[in-house]
Formats: C-alpha cells, structure tokens, sequence
C-alpha cells in the first residue's frame, strides 16, 4: 500500500509528480526547487518515470511547455519558485484562461528586491488572482498528498483548472521527513490516467485554441472559470474523502485546531502551522484559551468554513507571510475580515525572507490578541526596532 | 454568493456538450472581396497559361483553366482585394487593373 | 471538428484579413501546402495571428494555438513532446512568428529549443519591422530604414538572425522569399524531412506594403529585388557549417533600385546609400566564401 521514507518536501513534490505518471516534465532550476527538477530528471533516465523531460532555459518557457504539451492529452509536469514564479506570470493565465489542469509544486520563496533565497509567500500571494488553484502544504506528507489530491480536483470535468501545491522554501523543501509514499497502483486507483475534457490539439481534430476573442464573449469565458471556482471547493472536499478512503489520511479545506472554546485564534498558511500548533498547546498549558485555523486551501478561499470554525472566537488574528502593501492588512487578512465583518481580526506580517516565524512570534501575537489591543492597521509583529537605522550613510 | 449562470440552461442545452475558455471551431472567410477597388482584367488572347498569377497571389484567388473548354483565366470575386500583384508580375503582362464597377475615380 | 463555413483549396481560408499584396499571406498559403494536414501550427500574437482567427472563426483548417510573442519556439517544444510520447512524433509541429517575435523578444525560447534538438520546424516570417502593432522598429529592421520608432532612420545594421541560429548547428537553416517561390517550396521540404532529427528554421523575406510604404501590386517586384541587389540573399546551411547560396547572383542590381520602391528609405541620403551598398557587399562575398 504504501512504504515510509525520509524525504524532503521537494523529494516528496517529486514523488507526488511521479506517481501521477506525467508524460513531459518542463522544468527549470531555481533555489530552493532545483532538486525537485533534478530528481525528476533522475527518476526518467531510471526509468522511474515514462516522460519526455525538456531541459528549458527559463521558468516561462517551462510553463508553456507543459501547456503545450498537456493540450496534446497528457499531463505536464514542471515546478518553480519565487522570481521563476514571477517569470512565468504572464503564462500561468495562458494556462487558467485556456482550462489546462496542470499541477505545479511551488516552492515558496521571497521576492526581489531585496534579493533572499529564503521563504515567504510573496511569489504565490502575487498570483493568487490569476486563475490558479492554491494549496498550502504544512509537512512534506502534505505536499504529496496534496499534489494527488489537486490532480484529481484540477481534471475534474466541473474545474478544469491549473493548481498550486505551495510549499514553503527550505522549511519544507529541504527538511526530511518520514513521509508515507503510496504504491502506485493505489495512486492509480485514486487518479486515473488524464483526460481532456476540453478543446485539444489534434490534427485528426482541428480547432484553434487561444485565438483573438471579442469583447462580446471575454466576460463569459471569465465567468466560465470563476464558475469553475465556484465547484472547487465541494470538489476539493470530494477529492479529499475519496483520499481518505483509499490512503486514510484526512484532509479538509481548512483545519480548525483548539478553536471550539478559544478566545483568540490565528489564522494561518503552510509550514508555520505546525509551530502555531505547538505554541498553542504550550499556552493551554497556561491556561489560555488559544486556537489555530490552518487553512489549506487558499484559491478556492473557503469563505463558509472560515466564517463558520471562527463563529465563537472573539478575537481573530491572521498570519500573513507577505506585505501587501499598500493595503491596511495584508492579502490573507484581507479576505478574513472581509469574512468576518464586524468582528475584530487583527493582521499580522512575520516570517518575511526565510525569518522564522517561532513559538516567541506567536506568543507574542496571542498576547495582544488576549489583551484585546486590535488595531486597524497591520501589525509587523517579527520587525527588529531599528529597522530604519539598519545602514548608516557614511 | 456569485450567482450561478443567470440564464438556466434548458434540457436541450443540458444534453450537449460546451468548450470552456477561448477556441474557434468554425472555418470561415472574410468576404475580402468588397476591399477591392481595382479588379485585374485579363487579355486572354496574349495569356500563355503559365500561372505566375495564381502562383504569386497572396488571397490563392486565381484560377489558371488551360486545357478546360471553359479555357481562361478566372478570379474570386468574393476573396480577390485586387492587390494587383498579378498584373505587376505577368510576364506577358496581359493583366490590366481595371477600376472595380460602382468606385468612383477620384 | 470544424464546422465548414467557407470553401478553400488549401489549407488556409481565400478571405484572409491580411492587408492586400501582404507578403506573409502568400508565404502561409506556401508553407501550408507543403507541409500539409498533418500539422499543428503555433502563432504569437502577430500579424500572423490573422491566421489564428477571432472569436469562434477561424481561417485555419489545421490545428493551432495562439502563444505568446516571446514563447512561440517554447510552445511547440511541449506540443511536439506531447505527440512524442504517444507516439505522433510524426505530427509537424510548426513555428510560424514574425521578425520581432523571433529575433527579439523570442529569441530565448528559440536559442533554447534549437540546442536541446527539440524536432520542430520554426519559420520567421520578417517584415522588418513590429508590423501588427502599427510599424515600430525590430532587431531585423534594416540601416537607415524609417519605422515609427526609427523616424530618422535606423541607426544601426540589423541582427543576422540566420548566422545565430546557424550557430546552434541545427540540421537545416534557410533564408527564403516569397519573391522565389519555387526556392521556398523545395526549403519547406527539406526543412520538413530535417525535422527528423532535429530542428529547422526558415528565415522568409516578406514584403509589408503598409510598412514599407511600397504598393501592394510590387511585393514580389520588391522581394526579388531585395534577392537581386545582394540584400536578402537565398542560401540554405546544413548542420550549422555547410552553406549553399540557393539562388546565386553574379551581376547584383544596384541596392538604390530596391530601396526605391519603398517610402521607408525615402530620406536616406547619398553617403548613406553608399554605405549600405558597400555593406551589402561585403556581406554577400562572406557569405560565398563560406
């Protein structure tokens, strides 16, 4: 059924790639997601994989690679990270707007400038409107379960659209783990082999595909994907029991952690869910009442289970690990007040460029959420207190 | 909540099956024909069949009838934009441009 | 399927909105002809992009898909590996972009499927110049030529596009014209059979009656000359080292006998025009003596 094994969350992304047998691997490296283009690359000339793998000269190129090659019927397999992700932002929407269900581990890293090669969620949030779906992985077990999981959701004859498995740089990507890797004929009968169910390429079939399209028919063709969006989630939590059955792992859109009876809970993305976990746990310890709410799936945003885990908490936190600027909070917060209208949510920035966001930066979030000092504006919780002294003109 | 499709699909709808996002499944041509200001006239007489005209015209409006009964040189008028580039090129130079009917001259 | 609207001999539609005498029209009808059905054609945004269609028309009878101005070698990279590994290496998988699609914005993804070997056939259709979006000057605009965004002239010699892509050492690279047609005919050919093991790439010289300011009745008159005068030379390479000059020409016409047929050279003056006729030489000897 399965055999347990240590990897990392860039070996993990990779074996998910593997078993859903991906026919043209597309892939470009780029810190911190290079090995995963470089155990996919190992894994065809072991024979491990039956796949084309084209050796790209950049992350754009990578992206419409694998579109072009998943418009032929089979799936496409690539991965990217932070400026590669920003490279291929002009494609991804080639990928939304055309309906191809790719799947795409993104390694979550920061932005430039300042150049880092460390993680934040910058380079996703920065897509998070493009037609992509986005799930955030908190181990590397998640990360491959995950990338199955979205396959099934991004084929689905109601979705048919492209998804993220984003997975925090370094924190994920190159922490081992002991991950639980399925046998292949349990993945295959979780994930059958792809179907196209949308318009392809064929020359026994012609049509053109991605051609001019007048104003009188743009809108509609948007509103078919925000419709797409739309069935995600019923989809997504369809996907996720029919994975709990076969692989008896449980996963859910969202995952409320001591939030029944808290008075203050945070929410967040990815890795530093596990640290929030563990701090709460520490501070019920103390007697506090504090919860998490995890939330794994980003695009669709699952607005009725947001507002539904967070009903009987009073005070709401979320833990953004990107700026948003310009913006009163940043985007996670943004759309949870926006939920939570007329309670108070207070949002935080911490963790940016591959600063770790530790139990001291939730305790300390939590203690201001306790004391009910909620502010309209963002809190920059991690800053140092000299950040505008940092380089001296001499 | 967004709203699902305003317009309810109707069971004859429901039945068939719908492309989502941007393709083009039909094979159509633009009537280019009406562009046309000038027409090419052929003097058959002088034409020796050699089909420069059909070979070099952009719209592949031209028909080259040596041996039909029909012999002759024939055009699209639905497609032709009498670009005249067969009458530029005719090495007999049997092709004249002639004013298109109903265009007045300036 | 296509719904068959319109009837056509060939591949592509009669009523194409392509300007009338516009030399890229012909050259599609050529290349499609010699390709034939068995084939997916990838097309940026573009003047070529008239090919592709709006909305639920089309005036393509093959396949295709509509990229991006700087990923059309890319593109077809995936589609041809997708036909691979189920077994359709067989399909043509064709690149069919214009000068500033190729020579400039496109010019990674190209460089990068030429040396990966990736077996598609690319063709540059050139006019010399961002055509589609109104005449701005490309890195195949010719010296001294006006464009919108030359309007004293282009300062500088255009790129050899053909040299770097020679560089790749791919198994065949040509120049091409739709002034030769025959020439152009026999390139798309043996281009289509060198697809078998590698890449292939045709530079074709397409006259733009719009953007040259030359009358539509002379696109051919203009693309020979351009051959004759030594500008545009016809030669074909194979495996990058070894150059055929396909159509020779020992007596060239003068270089002022082609610019003249075109407005874009209107201002270039009597030193200039010496300039680029001793360039045009030079040129054309390093390229026999290859």
């Amino acid at each position: 059924m399965s055999t347990r094994v240590m990897i990392d969350g860039n070996g993990a992304a990779s074996e998910g790639l593997r078993l859903a047998k991906v026919r043209v691997v597309s892939a470009y490296p780029i810190t911190p997601q290079s090995p995963i283009s470089e155990k996919l690359a190992d894994f065809v000339v072991q024979g491990k994989l039956d796949a084309k793998y084209i050796r790209v000269e950049s992350e754009h190129s990578a992206m419409c690679c694998a579109i072009g090659a998943q418009l032929t019927g089979v799936r496409a397999g690539t991965a990217t990270s932070s400026v590669g992700l920003a490279l291929m932002h002009e494609v991804l929407g080639v990928a939304a707007g055309c309906r191809v269900p790719i799947v795409m581990p993104v390694v979550n890293r920061s932005l430039v400038s300042p150049w880092s090669l460390w993680c934040d969620h910058q380079d996703a949030m920065a897509e998070r409107d493009g037609g992509w779906l986005q799930l955030y992985a908190e181990s590397a077990q998640e990360v491959l379960d995950l990338i199955l999981i979205a396959y099934r959701t991004a084929e689905d004859a109601r979705i048919q659209l492209p998804a993220m498995v984003c997975l925090d740089g370094f924190f994920l990507s190159h922490m081992s783990d002991a991950v639980y890797v399925p046998d292949q004929a349990a993945v295959d009968a979780y994930l059958p082999p792809y179907v196209c169910h949308n318009f392809h390429l064929d020359p026994n079939d012609p049509m053109f595909i991605n051609n001019l399209t007048p104003t009188a028919e743009y809108t509609e063709m948007r509103y078919q994907q925000a419709v797409g969006f739309n069935q995600a989630p019923a989809v997504l939590l369809a996907a996720m029991a029919d994975f709990k059955r076969v692989f008896g792992r449980d996963y859910s859109l969202l995952e409320a952690y001591q939030c029944d009876d808290a008075e203050a809970v945070i929410v967040t993305l990815g890795s530093m869910s596990g640290t929030a976990k563990y701090t709460v746990d520490q501070l019920r310890g103390q007697g506090k009442k504090v919860g998490v709410l995890k939330l794994t799936s980003y695009r669709p945003f699952p607005a009725e289970q947001v507002k539904q885990a967070l009903a009987p908490v009073a005070v709401v936190g979320v833990m953004d690990r990107s700026p948003g600027y310009g913006a009163q909070v940043a985007p996670v917060a943004t759309e949870v007040r926006a939920v939570l209208s007329g309670k108070p949510v207070q949002g935080f920035i911490a963790g940016l460029g591959g600063r770790d966001i530790s139990p001291a930066t939730f305790v300390k979030a939590f203690a201001k959420l306790l004391t009910g000092e909620i502010t309209a504006d963002v809190d920059w919780v991690d800053v140092k207190e000299n950040a505008l002294t940092i380089r001296e003109v001499k | 909540m967004q709203r699902q499709q305003k317009k309810p699909m109707t069971d004859c709808e429901k039945t068939k099956k719908y492309f989502v996002g941007p393709v083009a499944t039909e094979f159509v041509a633009a009537k280019t024909g009406v562009w046309r200001v000038v027409r090419p006239d052929v003097t058959i007489e002088d034409c020796i069949f050699c089909g420069t005209c059909r070979k070099h015209c952009p719209a592949d409006v031209v028909t080259v009838a040596k041996e039909d009964p029909n012999s002759g040189v024939y055009f699209d008028w639905d497609y032709c934009k009498g670009c005249g580039i067969c009458a530029n090129i005719c090495p007999k130079q049997c092709i004249a441009m002639i004013p298109e009917e109903g265009v007045c001259k300036l | 399927m296509l719904t068959m609207k319109s009837e056509a001999r060939g591949l592509i539609a009669h009523g194409v909105s392509a300007c009338a005498g516009c030399g890229l029209e012909l050259a599609a009808r050529v290349i499609l002809d010699v390709l034939g059905a068995n084939t997916v054609i990838v097309i940026p945004p573009g003047c070529a992009a008239l090919f592709s269609g709006y909305g639920n028309e089309t005036v393509t009878k093959i396949p295709g898909f509509q990229g991006n101005l700087e990923s059309t070698a890319a593109y077809a990279a995936g589609i041809k590996a997708g036909f691979e590994v189920q077994g359709r290496g067989d399909i043509q998988v064709l690149g069919f972009a214009g000068d500033g699609a190729t020579v400039d914005i496109g010019l990674q993804a190209l460089s990068g499927a030429l040396e990966r070997g990736d077996k598609i056939l690319y063709i540059c259709y050139d006019n010399e110049a961002y055509m589609n979006t109104g005449i701005q000057g490309s890195g195949s605009t010719p010296l001294n030529a006006w464009t919108t965004t030359t309007p004293g002239g282009k300062s500088v010699y255009r790129k050899d596009m053909v040299g770097i892509v020679a560089a790749h050492k791919i198994p065949y690279a040509a120049t091409a014209s739709v002034g030769y047609v025959d020439d152009l005919r026999k390139k798309v050919a043996k281009a289509q059979a060198a697809t078998a093991t590698g890449p292939a790439y045709i530079h074709i010289h397409t006259p733009c009656p719009t953007g040259w300011g030359s009358k539509p009745e002379h696109t051919i008159e203009v693309a020979r000359l351009a051959v004759q005068s030594q500008c545009w030379p016809l030669y074909e390479i194979t495996d990058g080292v070894n150059y055929q000059v396909t159509v020779p020409v020992a007596k060239p016409k003068p270089v002022a006998e082609y610019l003249k047929l075109q407005k874009r050279f209107n201002g270039v003056a009597p030193e200039e025009l010496s300039t680029m006729q001793t360039a045009v030489g030079q040129d054309y000897t390093r390229l026999t003596n290859k």
